[in-house]
């Protein structure tokens, strides 16, 4: 089985779970939809696995394939073909997509158990699988377009999976609202790249843009700012990232899947498989960079203040992504793929551990009110602090490894980007700090109710009414709402499974980037972007500085992190009531939604409203319609005066039409 | 006299009838200036004949006549069934058709 | 000689027709007819159609207008009451396009090329008009016409008992049942119907729940 044809089997398998679990849920016992939803994206993390070792044993020269099964479309120069792409940064994708996808569907089977729409989730799930693969594995733009957009639905329905829920609902229409933003960014973008290339397949474009476009001309630029605006859409990026928190309203997995692990990283995927044409748009990357530089800022000071913990972690993820984008836009491809990597791992875990706290708070998710988990949930407990090291890059955990990396290839450019780097250390201090606040809030100190009934009497915390915790709207446990079970992973054997899976990823997924001694990663990647342009190479001492800073600040900020909020815990509310400016922009996110709100939603809203109150009502209605009808009202009355219902007037219309047509003979003759 | 009298008749008969159509409000009396036209078409008919010297325009006013009678017939039976209803035997009062 | 009686029938035909079109009674409508249709039968003979001539005495002065007196004397000529006929502009427009009628036709015949009518007719044997050959001509030519024109007969006589016939068990109130009239069609709808009247905005807006509301209790 070559490297292509297990590329169609990986994309066959989550279509085909998803068709079974959604045409057979009816027939399927108890919960088997969860286990066919599993055992599909394993078969085709198999597959993906078995790519990796075919394509590995293929020449470095000879490893960009491209297969195409059927023409989907050929007319007016359009020629749009169901290709697929499979090579070094394609297979990497999919076997991360594909690996972490299996552990959060078994981390699932145990989550959502006891809610009614449980064979519904899996088949959603499972579509999401299908479309991120589809869009890694894509081999021209309409299939990228195509993935694209699927994800967005897979996002927008996962989001609103409690769909009885107002803030789910509204969280999942906002979500598509901005995703749909950057999906017009991107088609924009293709179109304007392939009016110069005139060719949809991305092979045939790489190799034609640098005799197409001129380095720095206004098509290319225009081209890749748009599709940049559909990465920082779908990156969930400042300014478009406002759906990323709010996204948080869908169940843990949804949040561990799409928005850390694989969705939110379609952006990084799209800017480093188009770098032959972003490294002809000089002022696209630089937009990039410094858009993933205050993403990564911005989003720090924002997890400092959050209090729902999943916002923490969604703000984390917004944070670590702008590290991404950050490398991929200067030209650190491995590297920032390195850290899509290992950040896949950590983050899917530290959701996984929320999803767990959260089942022990029975449903609620503040950290106003969690404290002392550590002798209650000791599993989670420590896949918390797992996942937390590696997030603050702390070594020898995996993410140390990657940031390190791409701050260092940053550095090593020089010049302005000094400033970059800058930024990336301070959102490092600022990741560490927010990461162990949210752990020791929620892990040390005298534990609470909830808690205390865990140790004491050993049985979970159920709330007398099931309530939303987002705003207190009471639910019920039918279809449409959480269901009635509160699931926690010292319970449950395959929610320990895969987040033990998870941990030791975390733990060892350092291992094939560590710079200057392992480079299996970059050497694995590099036919892809042999066509680079950039080659970075920063020096042994750019290097081991870097380690040994990331190393200090990293413990820097768990220490101060400590120091706050363990050791003087009255510190937090007095330097929040001091900063008090500081702390009112953190708490209401930068403003960004009262932003939006002003500039977009509210202009929208009165065209909207004028639109349909004067413009349809008056226009449309009144002189369109209205003076047609009443033209055809007026002329029909006039010819209906002719319909009196006097015979005689008839007889009299027979007589003179008579008449009239003898004169017509007479004169003929 | 020649047979343009004749037809000069039939023209004069057949322009009362149609005016007597047009001006008269009781239905029995429209129906008799239906008779009249047909009379009128009856005599031209005759009056063709009698040019061309064969008898096929007798026959032809003999089915007139058999047609009229039948017609006679169906519409006094309208009239009557008008009165039987206590509507109004009244040309300008039969309105159904308007609109 | 023939002129004589040529112009007297002439002029029953036409006093007759006058007089049906002009009298108010319409008993005395018929009897002006019925003066007609003997005229009309005098001038069949002179035209040697002697055996439509008789049928038309026979039947149509005999039958049909021995119906006509029946059925006048059934229905009455009663004066109509209240509606005013077409008025005087009515009844001069009527005359105006029977005039232009006869004025045409008779150019049609006077002003056409037809050389015959200028004759008294071809010259005819003996037997011309008479029941045998009438009778030859109907029963061998015109026998398809012949047998139509019995069926439509029989048409007219079932056509004549159905219309006539008093039905039995008339259920109450069929005269009183009620006819639509365009007024129907001028009164609005019910809300939410689908109405041009409330695409053009003049409905009141109401939601959903409240238009069914207003439908359940009627206010």
């Amino acid at each position: 089985m070559s490297a292509t044809t297990d590329a169609w089997l990986v994309l066959a398998m989550p279509l085909a779970g998803m068709l079974i679990i959604a045409l057979g849920f009816k027939k399927l016992p108890g919960r088997s939809a969860g286990w066919i939803g599993t055992v599909a994206i394993a078969a085709s993390f198999i597959f993906a696995l078995d790519a990796l070792i075919k394509l590995q044993a293929l020449a470095p020269s000879h490893r960009e394939l491209s297969s195409t099964l059927w023409s989907i479309a050929n007319t007016v120069g359009v020629n749009a073909n169901a290709t697929l792409l499979v090579d070094p940064l394609s297979v990497f994708m999919i076997c991360v997509v594909a690996g972490v996808s299996m552990l959060i569907h078994l981390y699932s089977v145990s989550y959502l158990k006891g809610d009614e729409g449980y064979a519904r989730f899996f088949a959603y799930l499972n579509f999401f699988v299908f479309s991120m693969l589809l869009l890694v594995l894509a081999g021209n733009f309409v299939l990228l377009i195509v993935g694209w957009a699927f994800v967005g639905a897979a996002s927008y329905l996962l989001i609103s999976f409690w769909y009885r829920r107002t803030t789910a609902t509204r969280a999942g229409i906002k979500a598509f609202v901005i995703n749909v933003v950057g999906d017009v960014g991107l088609v924009l973008g293709t179109f304007f790249i392939f009016r110069s290339s005139h060719t949809l397949d991305l092979l045939a474009t790489f190799h034609a843009a640098p005799h197409v476009f001129a380095k720095g001309s206004g098509n290319i630029t225009a081209g890749c700012l748009l599709l940049l605006v559909g990465a920082f859409a779908k990156s969930a990026q400042i300014p478009l990232h406002t759906w990323l928190p709010d996204a948080m309203e869908g169940p843990t997995p949804v949040s561990a899947l799409i928005h850390a692990a694989t969705m939110v990283t379609a952006g990084v995927y799209l800017i480093a498989r188009m770098h032959p044409l972003f490294q002809l748009a000089p002022a696209a990357e630089t937009v990039g960079a410094i858009g993933g530089a205050v993403t990564l800022l911005v989003a720090g000071t924002i997890g400092l203040a959050a209090v729902d913990i999943k916002r923490v972690i969604a703000y984390s993820t917004m944070s670590q992504i702008g590290y991404m984008i950050m490398g991929v836009s200067v030209g650190a491809y491995s590297a920032g793929l390195f850290h899509l990597m290992t950040h896949a791992f950590f983050k899917a875990l530290l959701f996984m551990g929320a999803g767990s706290l959260i089942g022990a708070m029975g449903g609620n998710q503040s950290l106003d009110r969690m404290s002392g988990f550590r002798r209650a949930l000791p599993f989670t407990f420590a896949c918390f602090i797992i996942g937390g090291l590696a997030l603050s890059a702390v070594p020898p955990f995996s993410g140390f490894f990657s940031k390190d990396d791409i701050l260092a290839q940053i550095g090593s450019r020089g010049g302005w980007y000094w400033a970059l780097y800058v930024a990336g250390y301070l959102g490092a201090l600022l990741t560490s700090l927010y990461t162990f606040r949210m752990i020791f809030r929620a892990f040390l100190g005298d534990p609470c109710p909830e808690a205390s009934e865990l140790i004491e009497h050993g049985h979970l915390f159920h709330p007398a009414q099931p309530t939303n915790p987002a705003n207190g709207e009471v639910e019920d446990t039918e279809v449409g709402f959480p269901g009635p079970d509160h699931v926690i992973a010292e319970r449950a054997r395959a929610m320990q499974l895969a987040m033990g899976l998870l941990a030791l990823l975390a733990v060892l997924g350092g291992v094939v980037g560590i710079p200057k001694t392992t480079t299996w990663l970059e050497k694995f990647l590099a036919p892809t972007f042999a066509n680079s342009t950039l080659h970075l190479n920063p020096s042994n001492t750019l290097v081991y500085v870097g380690l040994v800073l990331g190393t200090v600040i990293g413990l820097l900020g768990i220490a101060i992190a400590w120091f706050v909020w363990v050791a003087r815990p009255g510190l937090a509310p007095a330097v929040a009531k001091r900063l008090r400016f500081l702390d009112r922009l953190f708490e209401n996110k930068w403003y960004f939604d009262e932003l939006i709100d002003a500039v977009v939603v509210r202009p929208a809203a009165w065209f909207g409203r004028f639109a349909q109150g004067t413009f349809e009502r008056l226009f449309v209605n009144g002189t369109l319609i209205g003076g047609t009808t009443a033209v055809v009202r007026a002329g029909s009355a006039a010819v209906r005066s002719a319909e009196s219902g006097f015979v005689r007037y008839y007889a009299a219309l027979l007589v003179v039409g008579l008449t009239a047509v003898g004169l017509y003979f007479l004169i003929q003759s | 006299m020649t047979i343009a009298w004749y037809l000069a008749v039939s023209a004069l008969i057949f322009a009362i009838g149609a005016g007597g159509v047009l001006v008269r409000r009781n239905p029995l009396v429209v129906l008799l200036c239906l008779e009249l036209m047909l009379n009128a078409a009856n005599l031209a008919l005759i009056g063709f004949s009698k040019m061309w010297g064969n008898a096929d325009g007798q026959i032809f006013a003999l089915i007139v006549m058999v047609v009229a009678a039948c017609e006679v017939t169906v519409g006094l039976g309208v009239i009557v069934a008008m009165h039987r209803h206590r509507l109004p035997v009244d040309v300008d009062a039969m309105r159904e058709l308007q609109g | 000689m023939s002129y004589i009686v040529f112009f007297i029938a002439a002029l029953g035909t036409l006093a007759g027709a006058i007089g049906v079109i002009t009298l108010k009674d319409p008993f005395y409508s018929v009897l002006a007819l019925v003066v007609h249709l003997i005229s009309l039968a005098v001038l069949f003979l002179l035209l040697r159609a002697e055996f439509v001539a008789a049928a038309q005495v026979v039947v149509y002065a005999g039958a049909v207008m021995v119906l006509y007196v029946f059925v006048v004397s059934y229905v009455g000529g009663e004066s109509l009451k209240g509606t005013t006929g077409p008025g005087r502009a009515g009844t001069l427009g009527a005359f105006a396009c029977a005039g232009a009628l006869a004025i045409e036709l008779f150019i049609a015949v006077l002003g056409s090329g037809l050389k015959a009518i200028g004759t008294g007719g071809a010259h005819v044997a003996a037997g011309f008009g008479n029941p045998e050959q009438i009778g030859t001509l109907f029963l061998t030519r015109f026998l398809a016409p012949f047998e139509i024109a019995s069926f439509l007969l029989l048409l007219a006589a079932v056509g004549a008992v159905t219309l006539a016939r008093r039905r039995g068990g008339l259920e109450d109130g069929v005269e009183d049942r009620p006819t639509i009239s365009a007024v129907d069609f001028l009164r609005p709808r019910p809300y939410y119907t689908g109405t041009q009247h409330e695409t053009l905005g003049n409905a009141e807006t109401l939601t959903a729940t409240q238009a069914v509301e207003r439908q359940e209790r009627p206010t």
